[in-house]
């Protein structure tokens, strides 16, 4: 057996038993019939995949792409300048970075539970703001879209602004003075030769966010509230209060299948980074 | 009458955090002119091209173009334009797109690009990315990408140093012939003398962030002013405190007595290493024709014109 391999195996293995086998148990659930207290029953069918097309489902997939590409877009409208002031920053570059991976020293889980703290009616922001006498009544920061998109833009950040780090890093510093030196202003150095050539970098970067964006679950059962349900709660439902698992195993399958589609998409000079 | 000055650089100085880069250099540059800035790495040369182009802030001093200071200018306002070391084409971007980075979109930009395709004999490769072209072609595009603005003065960071050396002396008279086409004032800075040489119509000499000369190529060779331009631009004697060129140093029936320590045959020359009565050593460079043995007792001469004092 060559080196290669042996090194390889054990990922191979794990990859196979952890991402495969339970791959297959889905699709298999996802062609049966619910059971009368959950788990699953024969006999065979394609129906779970049929009532997908009912339309509350459908609003709730838009929904959820819809949140998804906000939460992506604000990502990269903040990563993109953090992005290159780190790899501006000279010998502290190194530092600002450690910086932007430092929340994930914490559970992603406690970061959104402070969030709550932070948003709720009797929380810091609206406490300080009434103290302030600047508002009389608390304002409604939590339990909507906008706190779901905030939770998501906070969790993901780091994944938009590593991608565009590592590609802006990479940018010969003489290809901005020519740009200058041809006559551009700062904005159009910016949209003429920065963002283009920074193409990949933001690929990575939004697939990075916007995929897990897509399924999240966590983010919007805490800090949505029951009003916002997305597929990622829809999904979670079917296996816990529902007790639909065939229904809930072939809505992830079209979620990971249209999140494949989107991936294969924009893949062409995003590959290289993922 | 003389030469218009479309350059002048007043009392320029540049500190760095960790050193002086350039001091004091004040030069004035005729309008057409192929300029050169000559000097070892590290002597301050690109510093002083980097703050023509506004790259760089002088600590002190002024930049000059067309008899009016620019050093409140950004770079994108100022009328002048590089060749960088390493070309700096925009990967991103055809031949095409890469030349007409720089013009105002309109009628005459498609004309002005095709000219000046088949001024640097690019005609076919429009389309090309820079990828996909040799080093000789890239050169070429970013000497393009910069005379097509027609700019009052064309800045060339060592255009020729990244081209493979038998390329490097062809792309020399090349590069003198476009420089005389199309008119514009060249400033190029280089540290291989033989190129300053053969290319320039003044040289400025440069050392340790200051100037050492200005002059002709002729004078600078043959009447450098200082110990250093006498050395840098190529071997020199000093015998009694007095300079003379190894090709100004016939061997003769008559005159000093030498021996000769070694001599290498170099196909168009001779190169004999002889060593005086005083135990100075002196070089000559020789017709190829006689040979000389180590040990052999000759004389040597020289014509007092050849003669470089300080």
């Amino acid at each position: 057996m060559k080196l290669r391999t042996t090194f390889i195996a054990p990922a191979a293995i794990l990859m196979a038993i952890t991402v495969l086998a339970p791959l297959a148990i889905i699709v298999v659930y996802s062609l049966l019939t619910r059971g009368a207290y959950g788990g699953v029953e024969l006999p065979w069918t394609i129906e779970n995949f049929t009532r997908i097309w009912d339309p509350v489902y459908g609003i709730i997939f838009l929904r959820s792409f819809w949140i998804a590409a906000v939460a992506t877009a604000l990502c990269l409208a903040l990563g993109f300048p953090l992005a290159m002031f780190i790899a501006r920053s000279g010998p502290r570059k190194n530092l600002y970075l450690s910086l932007v991976i430092l929340p994930f020293w914490t559970s992603f889980l406690i970061r959104t539970y402070a969030w709550m703290f932070l948003l709720r009616d009797t929380g810091i922001v609206n406490t300080a703001l009434q103290a302030l006498r600047i508002i009389r009544e608390p304002l409604p920061l939590l339990y909507n879209d906008g706190a779901v998109i905030l939770g998501l833009v906070y969790g993901f950040l780091p994944f938009m602004v590593l991608p565009l780090y590592a590609t802006l890093e990479r940018l010969d510093p003489s290809l901005l003075e020519a740009a200058a030196d041809l006559g551009s202003r700062p904005w159009q150095v910016l949209v003429r030769v920065t963002l283009p050539l920074c193409t990949p970098g933001i690929r990575a970067g939004a697939i990075l966010v916007f995929v897990p964006c897509l399924g999240t679950y966590l983010t919007s059962d805490l800090l949505g509230g029951s009003k916002t349900v997305l597929i990622g709660n829809l999904v979670q439902n079917q296996f816990t209060a529902s007790r639909d698992w065939p229904f809930g195993a072939a809505l992830s399958l079209v979620l990971m299948a249209v999140a494949m589609v989107l991936l294969f998409a924009v893949r062409n000079r995003g590959e290289e980074l993922l | 009458m003389p030469p218009e000055t479309v350059l002048s650089l007043r009392r320029l100085s540049k500190e760095f955090p960790t050193h002086r880069a350039v001091t004091d250099v004040s030069l004035e540059v005729p309008r057409g002119a192929f300029f050169s800035l000559l000097g070892p790495s590290g002597c301050g040369k690109t510093t002083v091209l980097r703050m023509i182009a506004g790259f760089e802030t002088p600590t002190s001093g002024e930049v000059w173009l067309n008899g009016q200071p620019i050093d409140a200018l950004p770079p994108y306002q100022r009328n002048v334009n590089t060749v960088f070391q390493s070309y700096a084409l925009f990967p991103h971007l055809t031949v095409q797109g890469n030349i007409e980075f720089g013009l105002k979109k309109g009628s005459d930009a498609i004309n002005r690009v095709n000219e000046v395709l088949k001024q640097v004999r690019l005609e076919g490769k429009a389309s090309r990315r820079p990828s996909e072209l040799s080093g000789g072609e890239r050169q070429r595009v970013a000497l393009a990408r910069a005379i097509v603005l027609q700019p009052e003065v064309l800045l060339l960071d060592e255009p020729l140093s990244a081209l493979d050396p038998q390329l490097r002396k062809q792309v020399r008279s090349e590069l003198r012939d476009l420089q005389r086409r199309v008119g514009v004032t060249f400033l190029f800075v280089t540290h291989d003398q033989e190129e300053a040489l053969s290319m320039s119509d003044q040289i400025a000499v440069m050392n340790a962030g200051a100037l050492e000369q200005v002059g002709t190529p002729r004078e600078i060779y043959c009447k450098p002013r200082t110990r250093f331009v006498a050395d840098f631009l190529g071997a020199m004697n000093w015998i009694d405190g007095i300079g003379v060129r190894p090709e100004a140093v016939s061997i003769t029936p008559q005159g000093r007595k030498a021996t000769v320590a070694s001599a290498v045959y170099l196909g168009s020359f001779c190169q004999i290493q002889m060593i005086l009565e005083n135990g100075e050593a002196i070089l000559a460079q020789v017709a190829p024709g006689v040979s000389f043995q180590p040990g052999q007792a000759v004389c040597v001469s020289w014509n007092s014109e050849d003669e470089c004092r300080l």
